[in-house]
């Protein structure tokens, strides 16, 4: 089971938070900061796992993580998870961010997983990490398929979106022009993704 | 109105939106707190507004915040008023925030639960999605109940994305709901047979996380799973199996033997470090669980020991972390294998990591032995010494030291060395070990006898130089060690040499600022010296010496007596009193030295930890009778339930006896105290904070503080390293002189030496430096045997320890049992047949059919009737129990299909029409076609046809089934009175297609309703229900149930379930209940137990329907 799914930045701020078990609002930050704690110390060419902290776990409790550019990824897991499987998903769960929500990054290297584009999608990425992982468990690997289904999805959101959302798109499309650094909206209805046959292992 | 709908757009049109919170939370850096608190306000203003689609703006604004820490459960209504949005844009929002923040505490998940179920079932298959993935997040007890049979149905839908997220919720539903395991469990074992891989996969994940829990239970599936891993190419479901693999074997040895060959051949063929690695792992458990019974696996031993030898060699950490991780595995069974890689582990030792060096650390602790045990340590010590931070140093001290006392101080030859070593240890900076040491100190001095004289030397240098220890704030933990300095100097004075010198270390002003239970050990051995200087000094008349002890006591003591620790001023004052009247004595020339010293009499031993739950308790001695009789004025109200509380829980009420006899073990008490004093195994867990207590007197005395940087070399002490010097050279000693002797013994017998003595010593060869007497734990005799369990009771999943393959009556009736509906359609299910539950059933019936083929080779019927009331099934439940082991067993079934029935929806709208939904399932080779579902209507039940059919004209199924491969289909039936219970038999015709011929196939079945079918779970207020029952139209009916043993929660849970009613009101023991049927009537039930009797009084306003729910009540009941 995966307890808790955490990305922060190096500085320790959350980019999002996925807790599988209940965490009050204070403590789910305390584990951030001791998970930050515990993860940002560490230097980048030793092993990806750690035991557990103390706040979330115990002794059957690791954590794995990948360290992307500012971004740490961080999984809480227990000892029914592989380790180099979990290692390999958040390989995967990052190239699906990038290409589920940031398609322009297709071209680049998968693990440049913009922290910006991060913070402007935290829900979009919920999305996406809700058809990978489930309940703690991993719901599925395959890539095509997730791809698709998030796509569908989003395709679904669309076509209701051209009603109601439509004014505040174009209000927030007007904010939005003078900013040089935000990301630009992106549809993804009307590109034609093709996965690398990349292996899931 | 029109002017505020434009207002309300216009509005909107300003609102923020997520992009522009994140991007004005980044442009105030400064105030950030501020800012959001000004963007609190403006959410709460939108989601005052009716517009759903700013309240999902806002409350998608809200999960952003909730990230950031804020707290955001005041806004759960309108979490959830978005999430009944008809929208799927906003209803993603809704569960997305609603999985965010609540849980089993959030009031308003009760109101979720129809909203949910009209999601579960709604046409588009996102919406059922989204609601799953939301469910699984904050699903409660009571969603679980009221859900469960929704998603067990949503497990068979035809399509897989929600099929595979089904499955995968049912676990969560198992957590909350254990009762769903067993119903639901046919169909999840189903599905492991899916043919979607995801559906395969979820499937998979989920019963290995139910069997790494309860792992006996799901033996049986074995064969399954090794058909899985021989045939599944993908690496997630092979790594779960064989994961789950490794948590069975240990449970059944013969599965270990059949795995081993595919094991070995995917180690060798896999590219996947994940797999192989995995592979590995469970390998060893095998051999674990093989290496009582089996000699000889050293082949595979070997295999796993070099293929992790490549993963430490790798130059990727991970690997080198897991192949460390492995390793210390095997080690628990094949030390000898893992000990030839020691150069290896030794060298992770040094690794810049330092997840790999602890790793390496736990590896350690298994390869000593009594030969290289002091040389490891030396290699630690030098860690020791290198290590940065202190937590890594920490963990290198808790090694040393469970190295060293591991089974008894098994490899320990010379505890000289080892109490060095701890005394070494004490010079670390910081550490928060000093109880522990301390309590090695303690065990080492009180076990090993031999050591004493040794010990107490250093002890006594050790309180000599406390200062050093002490001096440094940051030495605090330290200070433990103190401690048990002091009490071993007290408890074993008579081997100090300069008893003198140390009383006078113990009693310096400095002592004061050592936390108060250290203080108090010293008070109260400075006592204890005192009697030995005394003894020491006996005869002498007019001793000096022993008078200047007793004035360097009264002198010093009143600065404990003034401390602001109890137990240090208590203990002082007593001990100065004592002194002073010693004092006097010594003035007249009274011996004293004799009753001094026996006040400290006696000898200590350790007891075992268990030792006094072990006492057994003496034949003729009744620990619940009264001792006295109580006292009689007590007043009979309170008698009674005392008695029935003494008799059920004589554990608690034996406490309140012993209060009895206070008095007189008073006295014994007291001794016991003193005996708990002096006792350390009465050291406390954790150190109390240290009080700096300033004394008066203590401030002018000079007190040179020494605060060096650099590892102290406490003068006098001996260092560790000579020891190890000492001991090599002994043993060389010892070898030269064996040798001598052997020569010797060659010449004497030359034809019976065959010991070739080249090799290194072994074990056996090393004798320990001095006569070491370890003193065992004392056990009461007659101790009782006892193991006892230490598994955690509030573990949930222990609830889901159930074993599923033993019949159980009740389970049978579950299935035919359907569970509630609201406002949505009603969901029914029950399954035709115990299809793959009684696999061996299966195979009787195709054994008597072969049987049968043979003698009439053309035409056989296969007529499964399967009666929903299940009396067939008691012979189906008798069947011998399978063997877990027919691994690899081919499932090829000469000619089968099956008929199952999975859901009867009953439309609350059309209170007269149900929808039958029947799972098709062809368990043939053969391809089957053309089928027919026809049923024969009964008056009161109709299926219902295509207009312009007959009456009794047969339905096509709208599909073709292929070999392996199941379908749903979904028929309606018309039905008129729901007050008695129903069959209705029915028959499918279909064409068997094979490579040669076709035949023409018949199956028979019954469809059966009973009436808790028809009932559906509708909330209901008690001031509604109380007006119900009120109003006088209801017919009453009564029930009794002897024997239920079973909490009541559950008893009430069992009823919600299987016969959906939904509790109204539950006082003590003692609830009131509620359902409705499709065609509204009200049934209502008050449900009371004591003792063992259950009486349901009912009330509804249709008899017979009533009369029919309470026999289904009984038979739910009769059968648990």
């Amino acid at each position: 089971m995966i307890k808790a799914i955490l990305i922060f930045n190096n500085h320790g701020k959350p980019r999002l938070i996925r807790f599988y078990q209940y965490f009050a609002e204070d403590m789910q930050q305390q584990i951030i900061r001791e998970t930050f704690h515990l993860v940002s110390k560490r230097d980048d060419n030793v092993c990806n796992f750690l035991e557990g902290g103390s706040l979330i776990g115990g002794s059957d409790y690791k954590l794995i993580y990948r360290h992307y550019a500012t971004l740490y990824f961080v999984f809480c897991v227990d000892s029914s998870e592989s380790e180099l499987g979990i290692l390999d998903l958040i390989q995967l769960i990052c190239f699906f961010v990038s290409v589920c929500v940031f398609v322009e990054t297709l071209d680049k290297c998968f693990e440049n997983v913009c922290e910006l584009d991060l913070i402007f999608h935290m829900d979009k990425v919920h999305y996406i990490l809700q058809e990978v992982v489930m309940g703690g468990m991993v719901l599925e690997t395959n890539m095509n398929e997730i791809v698709a289904q998030v796509e569908l999805q989003n395709r679904m959101e669309k076509s209701e979106g051209g009603l109601s959302a439509a004014p505040a798109r174009a209000v927030s499309a007007v904010k939005n022009m003078n900013l040089p650094e935000i990301p630009r909206n992106i549809n993804i209805g009307d590109i034609n993704i093709k996965v690398p046959s990349l292996s899931p292992f | 109105m029109a002017l505020k709908i434009v207002k309300g757009s216009i509005d909107r049109m300003f609102d923020k939106n997520l992009q522009d919170l994140v991007r004005g939370i980044r442009n105030h850096k400064d105030d950030e707190a501020k800012y959001i608190s000004t963007c609190i306000d403006e959410i709460k203003q939108e989601l005052k507004q009716d517009n759903i689609a700013v309240k999902a703006n806002a409350v998608c604004k809200l999960t952003y915040l909730q990230m950031l820490g804020y707290d955001v459960s005041w806004a759960a209504f309108n979490i959830v008023e978005v999430m009944s949005s008809s929208k799927f844009t906003y209803k993603r929002i809704g569960y997305l925030a609603a999985s965010q923040c609540f849980h089993e505490g959030t009031d308003v998940i009760m109101l979720t639960t129809n909203q949910i179920r009209k999601d579960l079932s709604s046409p588009n298959q996102y919406d059922t999605g989204v609601a799953l993935t939301g469910l699984s997040c904050f699903v409660t007890p009571d969603l679980a109940r009221d859900l469960a049979n929704d998603i067990m149905t949503l497990m068979s839908h035809t399509k897989p994305y929600i099929r595979k997220k089904a499955v995968l919720i049912m676990y969560k539903v198992f957590l909350k709901y254990p009762e769903s395991l067993r119903p639901a469990f046919p169909r999840l074992k189903e599905k492991l047979e899916d043919p979607d891989p995801g559906v395969q996969s979820a499937a998979v994940n989920v019963i290995c996380e139910l069997a790494r829990r309860n792992p006996k239970n799901y033996l049986s599936l074995a064969p399954l799973f090794f058909k899985l891993m021989t045939s599944s190419t993908n690496n997630w479901v092979l790594i779960k199996i064989i994961k789950l693999f490794g948590a069975l074997t240990p449970l059944e040895p013969r599965l270990g033997k059949k795995l081993i060959e595919p094991l070995t051949n995917l180690i060798h063929s896999t590219s996947a470090m994940s797999l192989l690695y995995e592979c590995v792992n469970t390998v060893i458990a095998v051999l674990i669980s093989l290496s009582s019974g089996m000699p000889n696996h050293s082949a595979s031993i070997q295999l796993c020991v070099q293929k992790l030898r490549i993963l430490i060699e790798d130059s990727d950490q991970n690997l080198k972390y897991l192949g460390l991780l492995a390793m210390s595995k095997i080690l628990k069974t094949h030390p000898k294998s893992v000990q030839s890689h020691k150069d290896l582990i030794l060298q992770c030792l040094d690794d810049k990591d330092e997840s790999i060096r602890l790793r390496a650390l736990d590896l350690l602790y298994g390869m000593v032995s009594k030969k290289n045990l002091m040389e490891i340590v030396k290699k630690l010590m030098l860690h020791v010494d290198k290590a940065e931070g202190t937590t890594y140093r920490d963990e290198l001290l808790t090694k040393i030291i469970d190295i060293c006392s591991q089974s008894n101080f098994q490899y320990i030859t010379n505890f000289e060395w080892y109490i060095s070593i701890l005394v070494e240890l004490t010079r670390l900076e910081g550490t928060r070990h000093g109880h522990l040491i301390a309590s090695q100190m303690l065990d080492v001095a009180i076990r090993v006898k031999a050591i004493r004289g040794f010990a107490v030397a250093q002890m006594a240098t050790l309180l000599d130089n406390a200062h050093l220890l002490t001096g440094n704030t940051q030495r605090n933990g330290i200070c433990e060690v103190l401690y048990a300095a002091a009490w071993i100097c007290g408890e074993f004075s008579e081997h100090l040499e300069d008893p003198m010198q140390t009383l006078e270390a113990m009693l310096r002003p400095k002592v004061a600022t050592l936390p108060g239970h250290i203080q108090a050990v010293y008070v109260q051995n400075a006592a204890k010296l005192f009697a030995t200087v005394l003894r020491k000094h006996d005869g002498e008349t007019e001793s000096q010496a022993a008078q200047e002890t007793s004035q360097l006591l009264i002198d010093r003591l009143p600065l404990f007596v003034q401390s602001a620790n109890l137990e240090v001023q208590e203990r002082a004052s007593c001990i100065l009193q004592l002194v002073k009247y010693i004092q006097k004595l010594q003035q007249k020339n009274v011996e004293v030295a004799e009753e001094v010293t026996a006040l400290f009499a006696g000898e200590l031993n350790p007891v075992a930890p268990k030792a006094q739950k072990k006492v057994p308790i003496p034949e003729g001695l009744d620990l619940d009778a009264w001792i006295n009789e109580p006292p009689s004025e007590s007043e009979s109200e309170d008698e009674k339930p005392k008695a029935v509380f003494a008799k059920e829980e004589p554990k608690h009420s034996r406490s309140r006896h012993t209060e009895v006899d206070e008095k007189e073990l008073a006295r014994r008490r007291e001794v016991r105290k003193q005996e708990q004093a002096n006792n350390p195994f009465y050291i406390k867990a954790s150190p109390s904070s240290q009080k700096v207590y300033d004394a008066p007197g203590v401030e002018h005395i000079p007190v040179v503080q020494i605060d060096l940087s650099v590892p102290l070399k406490v003068p006098g002490m001996p260092m560790s390293d000579q020891y190890l010097k000492l001991e090599v050279e002994r043993r060389q000693k010892e070898k030269a002189e064996r040798k001598k002797k052997e020569k010797k013994k060659k010449r004497e017998k030359r034809g019976k030496e065959r010991k070739a003595d080249s090799g290194p010593e072994s074990e056996e060869d090393i004798t320990p430096a001095h006569q070491v007497d370890i003193v065992t734990e004392e056990m009461p005799e007659n101790a009782l045997p006892s193991d006892d369990d230490d598994k955690d009771p509030n573990d949930p999943h222990k609830a889901l320890d159930i074993d599923l393959d033993k019949y159980v009556p009740y389970c049978r009736h579950l299935q035919f049992i359907h569970v509630l509906h609201i406002i949505k359609p009603t969901v029914y299910w029950f399954p035709f047949q115990k299809s793959s539950k009684h696999k061996k059933k299966k195979q009787k019936k195709e054994k008597e059919e072969k049987e049968k083929k043979k003698k009439k080779r053309h035409h056989h019927h296969h007529q499964h009737h399967s009666d929903a009331g299940g009396e067939d099934s008691v012979q189906n439940g008798t069947v011998e129990e399978e063997e877990p082991l027919p691994v690899s067993q081919s499932h090829s079934v000469s000619l089968k299909q099956e008929v199952k029935v999975y859901d009867i929806q009953g439309n609350h709208q059309d209170e007269s029409k149900v929808v039958v939904s029947v799972i098709f399932e062809n368990k043939s080779d053969s391809f089957l076609k053309s089928m027919e579902f026809n049923v024969l209507d009964s008056l009161n039940s109709k299926l219902q046809r295509p207009e312009g059919a007959g009456a009794h004209d047969s339905l096509t199924v709208p599909f073709q089934l292929p070999p392996g491969v199941s379908n749903e289909a979904r028929f309606v039936f018309s039905v008129q009175s729901i007050i008695m219970p129903q069959k209705l038999k029915g028959t499918l015709t279909f064409i068997v297609k094979s490579d040669e011929s076709s035949t023409h196939e018949k199956l028979d079945f019954k469809l059966h309703f009973t009436c808790t079918s028809y009932l559906i779970t509708t909330p209901c207020y008690s001031d509604a229900y109380a007006k119900l029952l009120e109003s006088g139209d209801l017919k009453g009916s009564s029930l009794r149930l002897e024997g239920i043993n079973m909490p009541f929660h559950h008893l009430l849970a069992r009823i919600c379930f299987h016969h959906h009613f939904s509790v109204v009101e539950r006082i003590d023991s003692c609830a009131s209940m509620y359902s409705r049927s499709i065609q509204g009537h009200h049934v209502c039930l008050l449900v009371k137990t004591s003792d063992q009797t259950v009486s349901i009084d009912a009330k509804c306003d249709e008899p017979s329907l009533l009369g029919n729910v309470l026999d289904e009540i009984k038979q739910t009941f009769s059968k648990c």
